[in-house]
Formats: C-alpha cells, sequence, structure tokens
C-alpha cells in the first residue's frame, strides 16, 4: 500500500467490501494534541508488530510545552526491512481540527482519512482521500462512561485500527492489559471498553478499507525486542558493565537518567540527580576515578558545560562514556526537535588539544550495541567516549532480534590488585592503566591523577619537551583505535556515480534514497560512519570509486557550504568531491528530500547523470 | 562528640596481616610548593598528624582538590589522590565516595574555589550529606593569581581587581554551611596546630559531610590577615566551650553544637570570632541512603544475577 514497492492501490472505487487486502507495510499517522495518549497508542501498535515478527519504526513530535499541544505518533509497520518512518501517511488519524489541517498533506493521496467527527469538519470538496468519519469523542464517553468523560479514545481509536488491519486481538488486549497491570481495576475495564467500542463499530461505514499485513517472512529464531532508542542506550549501558552514573535532567537526554535510576540499585549501582551539568560530569568522573565505568549524558548545551571537565577527563586519561541526545540548537533552540549539530562540539569542543573518541549510532538497536562498544574503548584506551545519538532516536521504538545477553554482559569491577614497583600513571611507553585508590603499591608510592600536565609518574611538569611528549602520548593512542578499525562496508553499488555518506540516526532514510536512486538507474551506493573521531582508515579509498560524494546530515551548511562531517571529511581528506546535503527543519530526513538533494546537486554542476523527481 | 561512624573506624580485623603503623614518614610526598611562612604548611603537618592518629589504611586515603595555592595538597600527602579542575573538587570527591565505601576520601580547597567557583557544590554536597571530609584554607584572598578579591575578602581590601577596595559583601563561611545543611561545621586557625588536629580528626570521624573551615594566612598578599585571633600576635583565639551534659550550672552557658540555631548565632559574633566545632548532627548520609535503596531493591530481585535481570528486562520487553 503506502510503499513505493507495493503497487497495491489504497481506498477509492477499486476497494472490494469484506474482502480486506493485502498489503505489506503501512504508515499510520495520530495526530491529535499531547495529552491524549497518541504515543501510547503507537507504542502498542509498535510492540504488537514486533511481537508478530513484522519490522517497525516510529516517528513523534513533541510540542515542549508543559501540558498540552499539537502532538503526532507516526508508525510503520510490515514485512522486510522498514528503514524510515515513511515519507507520508497511508493513514492519517485526526483528532482535531488542527490535527486535519496541519497534517493531512502528509496524507497520501488515495490514502484513509481518519478523524473524530465531533471535532473535525473535513474540506467537502477535497476528494483525494477515502474520508471516514467517526464520532471518536462522543462514542468513547458512551462507552466508558462516568467521569473518565473522552480519557480512553486513544483506545477506542486503537480498537479501530485493530479492525481495519485485521490486527491479532489477542495479542493487543495482552498488551493493553501488560501496559495498565498493577493500575486501579477499573484503569484496565475502561481501556478494555473504549477498545471494545472501537473494534465493533458498526463497518458499513468503513468496509472498504479493511487491509490485511502480509505475513512476516523473519529468518531469525531470536525473539524481537521493542523499545525506543533512549531504552536501547540504557539497557546496552548496564549490559556494557556500567553501574555508576551522573546527570542533571534535560531534554530528550532525560529518559535515559530516569531509567538509570530505577535500574542501577538493581545491579548494585547508583545513579546521582547532581545539582548542575559540571557537578554530574564530576560526579561520573569521580565514580571512573574509583575504578569503575562510568556514565554522564545530557543533550547539546549541557555537554557545553561539561566541556572543561572533559578536558580533564583527556588530560587525565580517565575512561568515561558521555551522551549527548542530540536536539535543535544552539542555546534552548528546538528542545523537543532532531538536528545533527553537535558534532564539532563534540569533536573539537573543549580546550587545548583534546584528543577524544566520539560515536553515533545507526538506529535504535545500535544504541544498545554502541554501548558496548563505547564501553570496551573506554576501558582500552583510558579516554572519554562521546556517544551522539538525537530526538528522533531517543523517541524512535523499533523492534530487532533480542541481543544475546549471555555472550554480551561484561561483569565489572574495580581492578584493585597490587601493583609492581614500576607501575606509572603515565607511562610514555604504554597505555595508561590507572591503579585506583585501595589499590597497593610495590613501592609505597601512590599516584595522583592530574589535569596539569605531567610526567610519567604524574608529578606536575612544565617541561617544553615532556608537554609535546605527553601531547603525542594522548592523540596516538586514539590514532591508534582508528587504525584498528574495520573499513565500514558499503551497502548498493560498490563503485560508481554517487556516494551517500550519513552517521547517526539517518541511516534509514540515507539506505532508502540509495535504493531509489539505484531503482532509477543510477550507480549509488551508502557509507555510514558509526566512529566519527577517529575515523576508520580506508574511507579515501571508498571516495575515490564515486564521481561525487554527498554527506547527507541535518545541520546547518555553514559558512563555507558544507555540514559538520562534511567539513571534517574534507579537512581529513582535502577532497573537492565531497559536498554536503543539509537541512534545519528541525525534522528527521525525508527520503524525498534526500534524492532531490542529490538532484540538485547533480543538475547544477550540469551532470548527464538525470534523476527524475521523485513520486511515492 | 556524637558518636562516631562505626564505617569509619580503622579495621580492627586481627586475622587480616599486620602492616607497619602508617607514619608522617610513609605520608611524605613532593616538598610544598607554597612560599615561605605559608599557613599552609601548618595545615599540612597537622592533616599528616590526624592521619596518624586515625591509622586508615594508607591505601584507603583519598585526597581531591580543584584549583588554587592549598589546592596543591594532593601533591603533598603519599596517598591516592587528584588534582582536579577549579571548584568542582567536591562533586568528583562525592563521585568516589558514593561508589566506594571502603575509601576515606577528603577535600582540600581554598576560599575562591570553595565558596565562589564552586559554592553551588558546597551547597548541595551539604544538603546530600555526602561522607567527605572538606579542609578549607581560607585565606581571604586569590594568592595563586597574585591578589585578586575574594569571596571573603573583608570590605574595604585593596586588590588587583578592587583597587580602591572591595564592594561586596564577604561570605560568612559558618552561616553559608550551616545553612545549607552541613553536619559537621567548625572553624579553626593554621597558628592552632593541636586546635586544627583535634578539629580534622572529629570531622574525619564525623559520619556525613564534615567542613573544617580555617584560617590560613596569606603571607604575601594579606600578610597578618589573622593576627586578630593570635595570642602571639596579641590577638585572641577564642575557643568554643561545649557542652559536658554533666549538669553543672557552668554547663548552661555552654555551647549545645546539636543546636542549628545557637550554631548559627556563634558564627555571627564579630571577628575574628570563635574557634571549634559550631555544629554536629547525626543526619543520614547519602551514602547511607543509596545503599539502603539498593538493598530494598534487591530484596525485590530476589537474588537474580546481573544477566538475569537484564534477561527478565528484555523478556518484558518483547
Amino acid at each position: 500500500m503506502v510503499s513505493p514497492n507495493s503497487s497495491d492501490p489504497v481506498g477509492g472505487a477499486a476497494a472490494s467490501a469484506d474482502q480486506p487486502r493485502p498489503i505489506k507495510d503501512v504508515v499510520i499517522r495520530l495526530a491529535g494534541n499531547s495529552q491524549d495518549g497518541i504515543q501510547t497508542v503507537g507504542a502498542f501498535l509498535a510492540r504488537l508488530a514486533g511481537r508478530s515478527d513484522q519490522d517497525v519504526m516510529t516517528y513523534m513530535t513533541i510540542p515542549s510545552t508543559i501540558s498540552g499541544g499539537p502532538s503526532i505518533f507516526q508508525v510503520r509497520m510490515g514485512t522486510g526491512d522498514i528503514l524510515s518512518a515513511g515519507d507520508q501517511a497511508d493513514v492519517l488519524v485526526a483528532f482535531y481540527q488542527h490535527s486535519y489541517e496541519d497534517h493531512l498533506e502528509a496524507l497520501r493521496p488515495g490514502g484513509v482519512l481518519l478523524y473524530d467527527n465531533d471535532h473535525v469538519k473535513p474540506n467537502p470538496d477535497d476528494k483525494r482521500f477515502t474520508a471516514v468519519g467517526m464520532p471518536i469523542t462522543s462514542r468513547t464517553i458512551e462507552a466508558v462512561g462516568g467521569a473518565a468523560k473522552d480519557k480512553g479514545k486513544n483506545l477506542l481509536v486503537l480498537g479501530l485500527l485493530a479492525r481495519i488491519f485485521q490486527l491479532d486481538v489477542a495479542k493487543l488486549t495482552a498488551l493493553v492489559k501488560e501496559r495498565f497491570g498493577g493500575r486501579p481495576e477499573d484503569v484496565v475495564r475502561n481501556a478494555m471498553l473504549a477498545f471494545d467500542a472501537g473494534y465493533a463499530y458498526p463497518a458499513d461505514n468503513i468496509r472498504d478499507c479493511f487491509f490485511h499485513l502480509e505475513a512476516a517472512a523473519r529468518t531469525s529464531t531470536r525473539p524481537q525486542v521493542t523499545m525506543d532508542g533512549n531504552q536501547a542506550l540504557a539497557f546496552g549501558l548496564i549490559a556494557a558493565g556500567v553501574r555508576y552514573g551522573a546527570a542533571y535532567p534535560i531534554t530528550p537526554w532525560s529518559s535515559i537518567m530516569e531509567m538509570l535510576r530505577t535500574e542501577l540499585p538493581k545491579y548494585g549501582g547508583t545513579f546521582v540527580q547532581a545539582e548542575d551539568e559540571l557537578a554530574a560530569v564530576s560526579y561520573a568522573l569521580g565514580a571512573a576515578y574509583a575504578g569503575h565505568l562510568a556514565v554522564t549524558g545530557s543533550s547539546g548545551p549541557g555537554l557545553s558545560l561539561k566541556m572543561e571537565a572533559l578536558g580533564w577527563a583527556v588530560m587525565a586519561e580517565m575512561s568515561l562514556i558521555v551522551i549527548n541526545v542530540q536536539r535543535g540548537g544552539p542555546s534552548t533552540g528546538l528542545p523537543t526537535s532532531v538536528e545533527q549539530s553537535d558534532l564539532l562540539q563534540a569533536v573539537y569542543g573543549s580546550h587545548g588539544d583534546t584528543p577524544r573518541v566520539v560515536l553515533a549510532p545507526k538506529n535504535v538497536e545500535d544504541c544498545f550495541y554502541i554501548a558496548l562498544e563505547a564501553g570496551r574503548i573506554a576501558r582500552r584506551y583510558s579516554t572519554p567516549v562521546l556517544i551522539l545519538t538525537d530526538q528522533s532516536l531517543a523517541t524512535r521504538i523499533e523492534a530487532f532480534d533480542e541481543p544475546d545477553l549471555a555472550g554480551l554482559m561484561i561483569e565489572a569491577k574495580p581492578d584493585l590488585v597490587e601493583r609492581g614497583a614500576n607501575f606509572k600513571p603515565y607511562p610514555l611507553d604504554r597505555p595508561t592503566r590507572h591503579a585506583p585508590p585501595g589499590t597497593r603499591t610495590a613501592s609505597g608510592k601512590f599516584p595522583n591523577v592530574t589535569g596539569l600536565e605531567h610526567d610519567e609518574d604524574g608529578h606536575p611538569s612544565g617541561n617544553p619537551a615532556m608537554h609535546a611528549r605527553m601531547t603525542a602520548r594522548r592523540r596516538e593512542k586514539i590514532k591508534a583505535l582508528g587504525a584498528s578499525l574495520a573499513p565500514p562496508e558499503v551497502h548498493g553499488d560498490p563503485a560508481g556515480q554517487v556516494l551517500l555518506i550519513g552517521w547517526g540516526s539517518t541511516w534509514g532514510p540515507v539506505r532508502e534514497a540509495v535504493n531509489r536512486l539505484r531503482q532509477d538507474g543510477v550507480k549509488a551506493g551508502q557509507l555510514h560512519l558509526r566512529h566519527l573521531h577517529p575515523l576508520p582508515a580506508g574511507l579515501q579509498e571508498i571516495f575515490a570509486r564515486y564521481r561525487d560524494v554527498f554527506v547527507v546530515e541535518m545541520n546547518d551548511e555553514g559558512l563555507y557550504g558544507f555540514g559538520q562531517l562534511a567539513m571534517l571529511l574534507r579537512a581529513r581528506y582535502a577532497s573537492p568531491t565531497i559536498r554536503s546535503i543539509t537541512k534545519t527543519d528541525g525534522l528527521t530526513f525525508k527520503v524525498r528530500e534526500i534524492t532531490d538533494g542529490v538532484a540538485r546537486h547533480l543538475e547544477a554542476t550540469n551532470s548527464e547523470v538525470t534523476i527524475p523527481p521523485f513520486s511515492s | 562528640m556524637s558518636s562516631t561512624a562505626p564505617t569509619l573506624a580503622p579495621p580492627t580485623n586481627n586475622a587480616a596481616p599486620a602492616r607497619p603503623p602508617l607514619t608522617r614518614k610513609a605520608l611524605a610526598a613532593d616538598h610544598p610548593t607554597w612560599c615561605p611562612g605559608c599557613g599552609d604548611f601548618a595545615v599540612l603537618a597537622a592533616f599528616q598528624r590526624t592521619l596518624e592518629k586515625l591509622q586508615f589504611p594508607q591505601e584507603s586515603i583519598v585526597l581531591f582538590a580543584g584549583i588554587g595555592c592549598s589546592s596543591r595538597f594532593p601533591y603533598f600527602v603519599n596517598t591516592h589522590g587528584g588534582h582536579f579542575i577549579h571548584g568542582r573538587a567536591l562533586p568528583i570527591a562525592a563521585g568516589v565516595s558514593l561508589s566506594r565505601e571502603d575509601l576515606h576520601v577528603f577535600v582540600f580547597g581554598g576560599d575562591g574555589d570553595g565558596f565562589s567557583i564552586g559554592g553551588n557544590h558546597l551547597v548541595h554536597t551539604a544538603r546530600k550529606n555526602v561522607r567527605i571530609t572538606y579542609i578549607i584554607m581560607d585565606n581571604f584572598v586569590y594568592g595563586l593569581t597574585k591578589k585578586q578579591t575574594s569571596p571573603t575578602s573583608p570590605f574595604g581590601f585593596k586588590t588587583k581587581t578592587d583597587p580602591t577596595g572591595a564592594l561586596d559583601q564577604p561570605i560568612n563561611p559558618m552561616r553559608a554551611l550551616i545553612s545549607s545543611g552541613a553536619s559537621f561545621v567548625a572553624r579553626s586557625h593554621a597558628a592552632q596546630v593541636g586546635h586544627m588536629t583535634e578539629m580534622m580528626e572529629r570531622a574525619a570521624r564525623h559520619d556525613g559531610f564534615s567542613v573544617v573551615e580555617i584560617l590560613s594566612e596569606c603571607v604575601e598578599f594579606f600578610p597578618g590577615a589573622f593576627d586578630a585571633a593570635n595570642p602571639r600576635k596579641s590577638g585572641a583565639f577564642t575557643l568554643i566551650e561545649e557542652k559536658t551534659h554533666d549538669g553543672s550550672p557552668a554547663d548552661a552557658s555552654r555551647h549545645d553544637p546539636t543546636d542549628e540555631v545557637a550554631a548559627f548565632h556563634l558564627a555571627t559574633r564579630p571577628w575574628p570570632g570563635v574557634f571549634g566545632v559550631f555544629y554536629e548532627t547525626d543526619r543520614p548520609t547519602k551514602n547511607r541512603l543509596e545503599a539502603d535503596l539498593i538493598a530494598r531493591t534487591k530484596e525485590q530481585t530476589a537474588g537474580k544475577s546481573d544477566l538475569q535481570l537484564l534477561q527478565s528486562t528484555f523478556a518484558r520487553l518483547r
């Protein structure tokens, strides 16, 4: 239906009553206000898809107001790889007039508009969609009754969607009961009353729009888990052996610290809500100094506040994981929107020469695995490791194969084995392996960790040669990490006309864009960078195989016409073939925006390659 | 003096291999870089004497400091420790304290580090009652950067940043600490090694956030600042007489360190004020409360391993 790969039309005269039509995947956009619980419905659909072995991805926007305000939740589910939340929706559920007006253009022509006719008056002349009105609000009040008023209309919509898409009602009701488990009995009862009312809504009105999602054909035998990116990161940290951390609340980072505050005590650990960002990174460094793998995190403005301490962590060579859930900036900016504009801050922020490691997860599943990798690198190289995720990944729900926890889980304990007589905290010929407090030393001398330039023993040293040697030492270990990284794989054509480079959450849309370019006859490949600093070896050879290299990222093209990663790559490889496709509207990339960006560049350079404008 | 924390007492396990007593010689490290005559030398001597008395295992002692002359302290004592950034010694030390119950954590610093750039952390570490002993060497001036106004510089004190005299009212450290919720607040003078040692020992044995402010003269940039409290310079070192609860008539007029309001009144005495323990209370530490939270949480998880815990969480996310 929605998918460009599917030719099956939806809605309109061709529909045959009563016989649900098979579809491969579907994009449903729920538009209402933030207190309507549409995220809850979206999350139910996502989890159901995960349990049904289907692939799923969600997308949401949240108002930054304290309570209320327009909000959407979009869920795309189906068979095969779901790489993005979908450029356009197949079904729009509009709770209010503003939902209808603001989101109608997000609905694909021929799609289904489901609206609450208690609140929405659609334009009767607009014949592009199959419009189905139902009294969602009054139906809910009728079904639930009592003091609940229209609370529960989200569940009514869920029931309606379950009917339309022939969803597995037994699984769905089990999910609803799990979700409200532990709450008063009437909460579950009201939820089910609303759900049933939606499911039983007279079908005549909508029977033209019944669909059936094709059975999934997953090859993996592992069960799927369904969660958002912040959850995956938090659990990844726990699997990596993180037991201590500290932070200060800031959107959209806060949910990670909330989870860790709840989860870590189960594992014998502690997460501290610090008085400010400076204290937060300092607490975490205290735990790191004490011999633990520790974490702090924030969003852009908070990362700026941590920068001085981060400089100390580089100088003192402390293992630390620092998470930055990027949002729109600068300053308070767009706190509930997405941007990838903290890359240069992550790589070069702080004072002095401060080489450190910067990683970025590509999707929700990768949030889990990148936390493990960050832990391994932080320990091995005694260095801070920054993880750059973003608002869209933080709130996006995906299903993925349950990780093999038994094979991955790290049991971390401070290493307090007595150190030998030749122990030095900062040896010139070896990597730093700190002796945490509590460790005895054969020499009877105990080490100091310090932010002053120091000699091998950690004594302050203003010796010019020593500063040069120690600066080199801190740089070379990061270079050694870069040299050890395998070159990333290229998706699509291994050589040809266009290479699209992305990082972070744009992995899915860029992949879909490459797939579409190739369908259109362009020889195109995708190179996705998870390691942003240091860069893996072998990139130059990959770039050389393509005529044009476009770096796709959600930040400004800057004064010189290049986004932040493009700047780094041009500085590193001095290649004029590297150019930028950027955007700054605070929303995730649509696939079409990327293919259009490629087309614009190629037209501007009078390329012989022509790309037909994308049509969905 | 209230009961001291059993967890902070030196180990009495007879089965442990005997180790030589901790001496000042074993504690000696780099030679201090302070100016000749600096009050901090005496603070260092008193601290080493305190450690000799406490006999904590040497490897379990951790010293942290921020930035300033006095913040060089960790280099001069042979223990584990670190030299952190300006004003943030308390939160890094709190991270150590909260993640390692086996350690004895001390923080050293000056008035700029503690009351100015680190002022917020002082308030919150006190409020949270993190198990740390904090020794503030207060010299009323920025010494390392060569004579700028400090948050405790007296009104009218001439510095390079206030050439016509300081305009801002100075902080009263005792009042600030008491009202922030510090559970042990004491004051001493660098010319009184015996008194400093006594205050440091009591602070170190206190189960909670304990602070000793020590008036420590900067001979270079504020000479004579604390003569008014130095008997050898015709000053008066007035000690706080603490209640002994012996029922005697004299005891009625003595100070009850558990009385917060009385402590606040003592802190408002005119310069040079009084010395000793202003306030001491037995309040649950964050260390204890977090440990209790862990214990309560673990009771509910019924002895599951870390792996089993995470596996059951993932099972719920299927």
